[in-house]
Parts: structure tokens; C-alpha cells; sequence
């Protein structure tokens, strides 16, 4: 494994693929895209469990799988707790192997939490990564907790009331050593911060940004687009916290001073399509309120 | 060693001879006792056991599933609404094929609150792929625990055991318990499916209808298999330690006309009811059914049957009255009684069999007479 530091262009992450062709993944799909950069980040070392998602499908169908690493997969709100009790295990044998768990938003911010939060409280040895496509994507895009405000799913046909849980500050409270965000835009960040992850004993928490191309109503060929937009408009931070100590990337650091407009993000997606707009004013807000709180911490330190 | 125990501290102790490496819990009345003596054995290091405080049962049962499927053995302990709220993971960890072991406190389920026996909780289970023995007393606590181990993990069998005793009738009753050094009884874990990053596979992915089906069959083979492993366990258990157990207790059954089926702590009360009849002239006799999951084939071949059971199927009946219809193709005079802990004296199960109506259902303390 190469260290964090050493990686400087894309070159140079390792050529050997753990996710294999022919799986399952819509076209577009950035769940695959983030994964198979996780898991050349992560090494054959490493032992993935998986919750009812997205990845539960792309997969492929038993007997043939097409991810080359063991995949463990678990019910729907179980998968912290399937870890907590793997990572113990391994560890009492003795074992470095790398235990992630790698869920949806679905199954992080929602049927999950509980599993989660005692996961973190209790110390446990792994890395957690939430990939977030903001719905239900494997049911068909029902509304879940990460669906931003104003944006249409299959059971909030009129927009979503409701504003996005916010995650990132309830992991942030259990106090984990270390948590990330990323995107599947940015490869090269979440391989870094994959590592860098990996390195940390105890729970470590990685959100990505993933965009959904029938999900989020938006052209195949735009996955990664639509990623780079959703940072540049300051919708999505990336940034680290080590040790508590936040350290926010260059890229979103300029947008965060100057930001694109937040429609120029939005107008792609048919799920926005009409947003209400007092939904929008809303967003816009809480889009200013978030940076200036990640701003001032970041100040503060 | 001779010492006197609880129910509960008797699984404890079982749990420490066999030395699991992961234990994850979760406390609930009235099971918690076993939770904190083996927090307690891990403290002091008689346990060398990872013990993982869950914050659920959900999570205590996907814990002990992250962990067996590393080719470990692991262990928990639950009761009632905690083993409905692990109910998702008890199915899982049988269709992933998994030797866990769980002690169940069988305590009633609210609401209202209500924390005595009652075996419903795991008769909710029963088609989990579990198997489930009922123990009676202390020791057979412990001597059930040791021998879960053994069943679970022969590798014909490969599915979980859950060990049942009575909530507070016997969890928390103290009786004589003889510990023993277990030797070489229990072979060293070998799970031929563990998870190896060095042999990558996938784990309960998508399965399509012809796959699915075979692995259901699979479990059942498994379930008919674990018969032969029951006693081969049992008998091995008697040669080496003494102690006799089979999938049922029979007392006093041979020439009996009539006979009490039931299960847990009232099929000892039953024993007693059986002397007293006798004495009165009545050739009755006792059945503790022991194993209910693979349920036996039980020898009641032109005997009158009473079938107490301290559990109900809304809409249907009593469970072990309907199975044991089911099975033998015969009337039996079904009781209902001991439900959330209801109290179940010897000349209580006397007069269900003295007053017996066979082909008739009747709940003890709620219709107004036997």
C-alpha cells in the first residue's frame, strides 16, 4: 500500500481492480465508480460489508459475483453492528484486515443509525462509508433523510418538505478519530482519504457524494459532472476532521468564497425540475448557513 | 466442582468452559443475570472472550453473525421482546449457516408488561431454522449450553442452538450445579464457509428462485441431520460425564394409559403430579418434551395425552397440542396454562390429567372449571 502523502497524479493508484467488469450497476452509476476506488485504496486485505443497497445488486447475482475482495452482505439495518462484530473477531485473531462497511444513505441516516451510533460509541475498528445518492435508489428513489429539500422522489412526487439530515454532525458528535466527505467526482481525494482512513485505530467515517443518473433524472454521461457541480456550488464541502480538527480542500475552499449559483447545479436534474420556489430560497440558505459554519470553524482552529 | 447456581449463572458457566471469542449482548429482565457474570468472567480473564456491549439485540445477533462468519464461535443471550426485536437476525444467521449459540429466557411479551415464563417468545422462532432445546434445571442449563456448542458447529448440522429455560422459575431458582472440565468434548470450531480475504467470495447476495429453494432444502437436510447429532452429542455426553438427556424426559411412561406432555420447568412439576396419581392408582405418566426444534417423534402409541402448553397460536391453538395432533394424527386434551407466568402447582397438572377431555381445548384459571 502506498502512503496517503506519496499519491500526486492518478497514474499513480494501483492498477489492480477489485470490482470486475460486467457488474450489475446502471450506466452512470457512481456507487461503482466510488467503490472501485475504494477498494484499490483499501488493498486485497479487506473484507466489505454491505447492507441492502445499491451494492447489494451491482454485485451480480450468486453464483457469480463481480467484486474480487470477500463482500458480506446483511440486512438492511444491521450492517455497523455485522462489522462491530467481524473487526472483533478478526482482531482477536489476531487480524489487520480491513473491515468496511460500505451502505447507502438509506441504510446509514435511516434503518441504520442506531447500528451505526452504537458502532462508533463503543470504538469500533473499522471504516464506515455512507455513498449517498440522497433516495432509495434500489426501491426506485423513495424520499430518505439524505433527500435535499425540494427534490422530487417517487413517495415526494410535489418535492421534498423536509430538509436533508444531517449527518456528518452525528457522526461528528460520537467524536471519531477520523471523518471525511468526498465524491465519486473526485477520485483521487477519496482514494487519499480512504487510506488516510484506514490508517486511524477505531471508527472512521467517510460520506460520498454519489449521483444517481435515473435516480436524480440527469444524462449518463454527466455522473461525474454533476459531482464537480455539486461542489463547486457549495452544496457538498469536502473536507476532513482529524482528531476533531477540520481541514477543508482547496477545491471547496474556493468555492466556498465563490460559489456558481446553486441552479447551475439543480437545472440538470429533472428532480428539481419546478422546484418550489420557496424550497430553492430555503436551499440557498441553508447552503450560506453551512459554509459559514464550516468557514468559522475552520477559522477557529 | 459441586457449587449451588442459578439458571442463569449455570449458562454463564458453560459459557466459560467453552470460551467463545466473541460474545455481544444486550441486558434484558429476565436474562440479564448471564450477561453480567459474563461480563464479570471476562473481567477477571476466566473468559477470554471480546465481549461487545451492543446497543440492541438486532445488533447483539448481526455481531454474533460478523463475528461466527470469521470461523469463530460466539454466544449471546436474550429473552422475550429481545428475541423478537433480533427476529430479522435469528433468520439470517440460520440461512447463513452460522453455529451460534443463544441462551433464551423464556419470558411472556407485552404488552401489558409482564416479565414471567411463557414460551411463546420462542415459539415465534421456530421456524427460523433454530434448533431449540428446553432445559428444566440448573444443571440441565449447563449441560445444555455445553452440548449447544458441539451440535451447532458439527459440520452436518451448521445452524444456530438456542437454549430455553423458564424466566425466573428457573433462571432465578438455585439449585446444585456440578461444573466439569470439558476436555476434548467440544472439537475446535472449523467453519468450512469463513471468510478469508485470501479466498475472496461473495456472502447472502442476490440469489435467484432455483438457488434460493436448494438453499432452504439445505437447511432442512441440515435440521433432519442434526437428529442423529443430538444423540450421538448426548450419549458421548452421558459416557464422558454421567448425565443422561434425550430429545425427550420420560417418567414413568412405559405402562402409563395416560400421559402429560409438556415442556421447561413444568415438566418437572409434572413428575411430581405423576407420583401422586400413582399413588391414587392412576397409570399416568410424564413426556418433558426437551428438543422442539427438530421436533422428535414421540412414542405415544395407545396412550390418552395431555398436552400442557405455556405458549399460544392466536387463531389456531396451543403449539405443542397442535403439533403433536399433527404428528400422531390423534386427540389429545389440550391445556393452556402458565401463561406470563401464571402459577402451576403439581396438584394443578394432577387435575388436568384426572379431569381430562380429550378433543377439548381448556385455559387454566380463565374457563371456569377442568
Amino acid at each position: 500500500m502506498i502512503s496517503p502523502q506519496e499519491l500526486k497524479t492518478i497514474a499513480e493508484i494501483p492498477k489492480e481492480e477489485y470490482v470486475l467488469k460486467c457488474t450489475s450497476a446502471c450506466a452512470g452509476c457512481s456507487d461503482s465508480l466510488a467503490i472501485r476506488y475504494v477498494l484499490k485504496a483499501a488493498g486485497s486485505d479487506t473484507v466489505l460489508v454491505v447492507p441492502a443497497c445499491c451494492t447489494s445488486v451491482i454485485q451480480g447475482t450468486y453464483p457469480n459475483t463481480a467484486f474480487n475482495i470477500p463482500v458480506y452482505n446483511i440486512a438492511f439495518g444491521a450492517a455497523a453492528a455485522c462489522a462491530s462484530g467481524m473487526s472483533n473477531a478478526f482482531r482477536a485473531a489476531g487480524k489487520k484486515t480491513n473491515i468496511i462497511v460500505y451502505a447507502g444513505d438509506g441504510g446509514t441516516l435511516d434503518i441504520g443509525i442506531q447500528a451505526m451510533s452504537g458502532a462508533f460509541e463503543r470504538g469500533t475498528d473499522f471504516l464506515y462509508i455512507c455513498y449517498d445518492n440522497e433516495a432509495y435508489g434500489n426501491t426506485g428513489m423513495q424520499r430518505s433523510g439524505a433527500t435535499p429539500m425540494g427534490a422530487r422522489t417517487t413517495t415526494t412526487p410535489t418535492g421534498k418538505i423536509d430538509a436533508k439530515k444531517d449527518i456528518d454532525a452525528i457522526i461528528a458528535a460520537h467524536n471519531p478519530p477520523y471523518m471525511a466527505t468526498a465524491a465519486a467526482a473526485y477520485p483521487q481525494d477519496l482514494f487519499k482519504k480512504v487510506q488516510k482512513a484506514l490508517t486511524f485505530r477505531g471508527p472512521s467515517f467517510i460520506h460520498v457524494l454519489a449521483p444517481c443518473p435515473p435516480g436524480w433524472r440527469f444524462s449518463t454521461e454527466k455522473t461525474v459532472e454533476m459531482g464537480k457541480l455539486a461542489v463547486k456550488s457549495g452544496m457538498w464541502i469536502l473536507y476532513e476532521r482529524e482528531f476533531g480538527k477540520l481541514s477543508i480542500n482547496p477545491q471547496s475552499k474556493a468555492a466556498m468564497k465563490r460559489p456558481i449559483p446553486l441552479e447551475e447545479y439543480l437545472a440538470p436534474q429533472g428532480r428539481f425540475k419546478g422546484i418550489d420556489p420557496k424550497a430553492l430560497e430555503t436551499l440557498k440558505q441553508h447552503l450560506a448557513k453551512n459554509i459559514k459554519k464550516l468557514s468559522a470553524e475552520e477559522a477557529e482552529e | 466442582m459441586k457449587k449451588i447456581a442459578t439458571g442463569n449463572k449455570a449458562v454463564a458457566e458453560a459459557v466459560k468452559q467453552v470460551q467463545p471469542a466473541v460474545v455481544a449482548a444486550y441486558p434484558i429482565t429476565p436474562q440479564t443475570e448471564i450477561v453480567e457474570q459474563i461480563a464479570e468472567f471476562v473481567s477477571t480473564g476466566e473468559l477470554k472472550s471480546r465481549y461487545i456491549p451492543v446497543e440492541s439485540e438486532h445488533s447483539a445477533m448481526a455481531a454474533c453473525i460478523g463475528a461466527s462468519i470469521t470461523g469463530i464461535r460466539t454466544f449471546t443471550a436474550t429473552s422475550s421482546h429481545g428475541l423478537l426485536y433480533m427476529h430479522e437476525m435469528t433468520n439470517w444467521a440460520a440461512g447463513a449457516r452460522l453455529p451460534i449459540v443463544m441462551a433464551n429466557v423464556n419470558r411472556s411479551i407485552g404488552p401489558g408488561w409482564n416479565i414471567w415464563a411463557e414460551h411463546t417468545d420462542a415459539m415465534q422462532e421456530r421456524d427460523t431454522g433454530w434448533l431449540q432445546v428446553y432445559v428444566s434445571t440448573v444443571q440441565e442449563a449447563y449441560d445444555a449450553t455445553l452440548m449447544a456448542f458441539r451440535i451447532a458447529e458439527h459440520n452436518d448440522v451448521l445452524l444456530p442452538v438456542m437454549v430455553n429455560l423458564d424466566g425466573f422459575s428457573l433462571s432465578h431458582i438455585m439449585q446444585p450445579l456440578d461444573t466439569i472440565e470439558i476436555g476434548d468434548f467440544i472439537p475446535p470450531m472449523y467453519l468450512p464457509h469463513a471468510i478469508d480475504p485470501k479466498n475472496p467470495a461473495g456472502y447472502g447476495g442476490l440469489t435467484g428462485p432455483d438457488q434460493h429453494f436448494k438453499f432452504r432444502w439445505d437447511i432442512e437436510r441440515s435440521m433432519r441431520d442434526s437428529v442423529k447429532i443430538i444423540d450421538e452429542t448426548e450419549k458421548d455426553f452421558a459416557g464422558r460425564f454421567g448425565r443422561k438427556y434425550g430429545f425427550t424426559e420420560d417418567y414413568q411412561c412405559d405402562d402409563a394409559d395416560v400421559v402429560v406432555v409438556s415442556m421447561g420447568t413444568l415438566g418437572k412439576e409434572a413428575e411430581v403430579a405423576i407420583d401422586l396419581l400413582r399413588k391414587e392408582g392412576v397409570r399416568a405418566g410424564s413426556m418433558r418434551l426437551r428438543w422442539f426444534r427438530p421436533f422428535p417423534k414421540l412414542n405415544l402409541k395407545g396412550k390418552e395425552v395431555v398436552v400442557i402448553d405455556r405458549d399460544y397460536s392466536f387463531g389456531f391453538g396451543g403449539v405443542l397440542a397442535k403439533s403433536i395432533q399433527a404428528q400422531h394424527k390423534m386427540n389429545v386434551f389440550s391445556v393452556i396454562a402458565g401463561l406470563g407466568g401464571q402459577e402451576v402447582t403439581y396438584d394443578d397438572i394432577a387435575d388436568f390429567i384426572r379431569k381430562r377431555r380429550i378433543g377439548e381445548e381448556f385455559w387454566f384459571g380463565v374457563n371456569d372449571h377442568v
